[in-house]
């Protein structure tokens, strides 16, 4: 072989290896979208703690390489650096950690306060359920149906956590979507609640809840782990770490756990859990017509999810006294997209009447949310698992 | 202090000794072949020998080296599962094979007994002590060559209950299965029978929202009564520190001037010698460290930028 044959041999080899040779127009759709969703985020501002470690992911989850060549570098390679760090997500061990966090920087004074607002939280969880059942009409197996379907709980690491064990396979298409709807949740929402409310049922003011008791927010999250655990063991992870999260901020002798868990931790996990999740995303894996059903199914959760959370506000004012009504725009809080929903009732009530502040009082169903889908997943896991 | 740490490592190694005991009583004996004829699978020596197989019917690895496995109900001794050897960790769910052979010498895994054909066989495990029966199973003589007697599926059962097992001739029905499990899933049935019954989802809507209906008014129930609660005890409190107020106010009436107050604190300070100055002494320690550029956050650090 002459010296330049070699370096001729060597360079091809190199191309052969680079992403310009490997590239595929799936490669670039996908590359487009996880600039999309990093404009989105710097740009719109649309949950940029979500859609820009996302975003990312996706890009580097979709540089095109040759997986024949053994480098160990893709995400679906075992032992590379990127497969160690998606355990978090294969493994299901990331959600519970973000459940921690979300627990130790959740008040549930709102909902202490006015108990009867958990059922909010549990009617919208009929957009999960819906969802199913639309997904089982489209074919898709009653597992890969409950999957899906959880995206209508808004609640990302449930999504996340209940996809690794029922469907592992389309675990990327059902974060992403459920991330991506949680961030659309200003532009799904409002809609929604406007069709299915009249304008003197939008005036409706809430009396202010009245102050909770040290003790009562300590009693919460053990009586709350003790309950809804009995009746749903399979909830443990997700809800055991959510209360524990809770009872770490709410018992005044463990601050400095609380504030670890509530900032630094659920950074840590969000960093990862974000960009593995945006990396899972490869295009041979993500561009099918499935995840194009997802997306479709994961957009009709979210609309039933909180449709039903409106109605059922106004099924139950029919049955309680006048100085008691509840404002149905509390009722699309009742999916666990904490706090954002929550705004969204807020800002709709303030834009019919600027000095009705309905956010104290949405918190309640959203907090309920976030336990009524962790207790729908475990229902789900136990079901179907 | 030292009573305190005694106390401390004495329950810890007390639950350890508990886990470990509980870990252990999830060993069970699966499926055993007491005349192995060609038809079944072979030892490491190229062997048809008889032979035991145990299941860690938890979701934990399992280490049974020095858990005892025995033909003799009088001697529950007879064959303790040698230290050392990394093999003896069953992972979670999963089989290992003890050969039946009576050459304890060629390894781990094979048994200093045998069994005897054409006649019950009673066999066991007992943990580390000696004393504390695992599992046990008699095989009935009836086995032929070739057969099995298996647990119908795998760990299922109480110890010693026969009709948890069954007799395996081979056949695609009752087929053997060393070291694999008992009942050959393809398929999960609970799935299956949702996509057969409630193809609609309709069921799985109304049960799955009536449990969580019921967990969260559940919860809704419990937190009214607490707060019923708690409202009538701050009630209660807050009327007895008024009654408490009003008491000590009748009782301080005519008594302790401001002058008396005085005259006492004085007397108090006089004769306690109450001071409070803090005490002066400053220790400075000199602290070094060590410059470098590549260590200092001027060099390293910028400030990171803030969307307005």
């Amino acid at each position: 072989m002459s010296f330049s044959d070699f370096i001729m041999q060597n360079l091809t080899e190199f191309w052969h290896l680079t992403g310009f040779y490997n590239a595929t127009w799936e490669h670039l759709v996908m590359l487009v979208v996880g600039l999309f969703f990093i404009w989105l985020a710097i740009k719109k501002n649309f949950e940029p703690m979500l859609l820009v470690p996302i975003g990312f992911g996706i890009l580097i989850g979709n540089i095109p390489f040759n997986p024949t060549a053994g480098l160990e570098i893709g995400l679906y390679e075992e032992g590379s650096v990127l497969n160690i760090l998606y355990n978090g997500v294969s493994a299901g061990w990331y959600p519970p950690l973000i459940f921690l966090g979300i627990g130790a920087m959740t008040d549930f004074s709102a909902l202490i306060a006015n108990p009867k607002l958990m059922l909010i939280g549990a009617a919208a969880q009929f957009g999960i359920f819906g969802a199913y059942m639309v997904a089982l009409l489209l074919g898709f197996a009653p597992d890969q149906a409950g999957a899906i379907a959880i995206i209508g709980g808004a609640d990302g690491p449930t999504a996340i956590f209940i996809s690794s064990k029922l469907a592992p396979n389309l675990m990327g298409a059902i974060a992403v979507s459920a991330y991506s709807y949680m961030a659309l949740v200003p532009v799904i929402q409002p809609p929604i609640m406007r069709l299915l409310t009249t304008k003197n049922e939008r005036l409706i003011k809430m009396k202010p809840a009245r102050a909770v008791s040290q003790n009562e927010k300590i009693i919460f999250p053990i009586v709350g782990l003790i309950l809804t655990c009995f009746v749903v063991p399979s909830g443990i992870p997700l809800l055991g770490m959510l209360f524990y999260g809770n009872l770490l901020r709410e018992c005044g002798v463990t601050n400095r756990l609380a504030k670890t868990a509530s900032n630094a931790l659920t950074d840590i996990v969000t960093i990862l859990l974000g960009m593995t999740v945006g990396a899972s995303t490869q295009a041979s894996e993500f561009l099918t017509s499935e995840t194009i059903r997802i997306f479709a199914l994961g957009f009709m959760a979210f609309i039933i999810a909180s449709a039903s959370g409106v109605l059922f506000v106004k099924l139950f004012n029919l049955f309680l006294p006048k100085a008691k009504k509840i404002n149905p725009l509390i009722g699309n809080a009742g999916v666990s997209a904490v706090p954002m929903s929550a705004r969204i009732s807020n800002n709709l009530g303030l834009e019919y009447d600027p000095s009705n502040y309905l956010l104290m009082h949405a918190m309640g169903p959203n907090v309920a949310g976030v336990i009524g889908s962790a207790v729908a997943a475990g229902v789900l896991l136990g079901f179907l698992a | 202090m030292k009573k305190r740490l005694l106390t401390f490592v004495v329950v810890v190694m007390a639950c350890a000794a508990v886990a470990m005991a509980q870990g252990r009583r999830g060993l069970r004996i699966n499926e055993v072949m007491i005349v192995n004829d060609s038809t079944s699978v072979i030892d490491d020596f190229g062997r048809y020998s008889a032979w035991i197989e145990l299941f860690n019917s938890t979701f934990a690895p399992l280490e049974i080296s020095s858990v005892y496995l025995t033909n003799d109900s009088t001697a529950p001794t007879l064959y303790p599962v040698p230290l050392g050897d990394v093999n003896t960790e069953i992972p979670s769910r999963q089989h290992v094979i003890f050969w039946v052979d009576g050459e304890h010498e060629n390894g781990t895994f094979h048994t200093n007994f045998t069994f005897t054909p054409g006649q019950d066989n009673y066999i066991a495990i007992y943990d580390a002590d000696g004393k504390s029966l695992i599992d046990e199973i008699v095989v009935p003589g009836t086995l032929k060559p070739g057969q099995s007697y298996a647990r119908i599926a795998d760990g299922i059962g109480a110890v010693g209950d026969a009709e948890a097992w069954q007799v395996r001739d081979g056949s695609s029905q009752l087929y053997i299965t060393p070291s694999s499990n008992n009942q050959i899933k393809s398929t999960n049935p609970k799935i299956e029978n949702f996509a057969k019954v409630d193809a609609s989802g309709g069921a799985m809507a109304i049960m799955a929202m009536a449990i969580v209906f019921s967990a969260l008014l559940l919860l809704a129930v419990c937190f009214k009564i607490i707060s019923i609660i708690g409202e009538r005890s701050s009630q209660r409190r807050k009327a007895r520190a008024l009654a408490d107020t009003e008491e000590a106010a009748a009782a301080a009436t005519g008594h302790d001037s401001g002058e008396e107050i005085a005259a006492i604190a004085m007397a108090l300070h006089d004769h306690l010698d109450a001071h409070d100055r803090e005490n002066t002494v400053l220790t400075i320690n000199k602290v070094r460290r060590a410059y470098s550029p590549w260590s200092s956050k001027i060099y390293s650090l910028r400030q990171l930028p803030d969307k307005h």
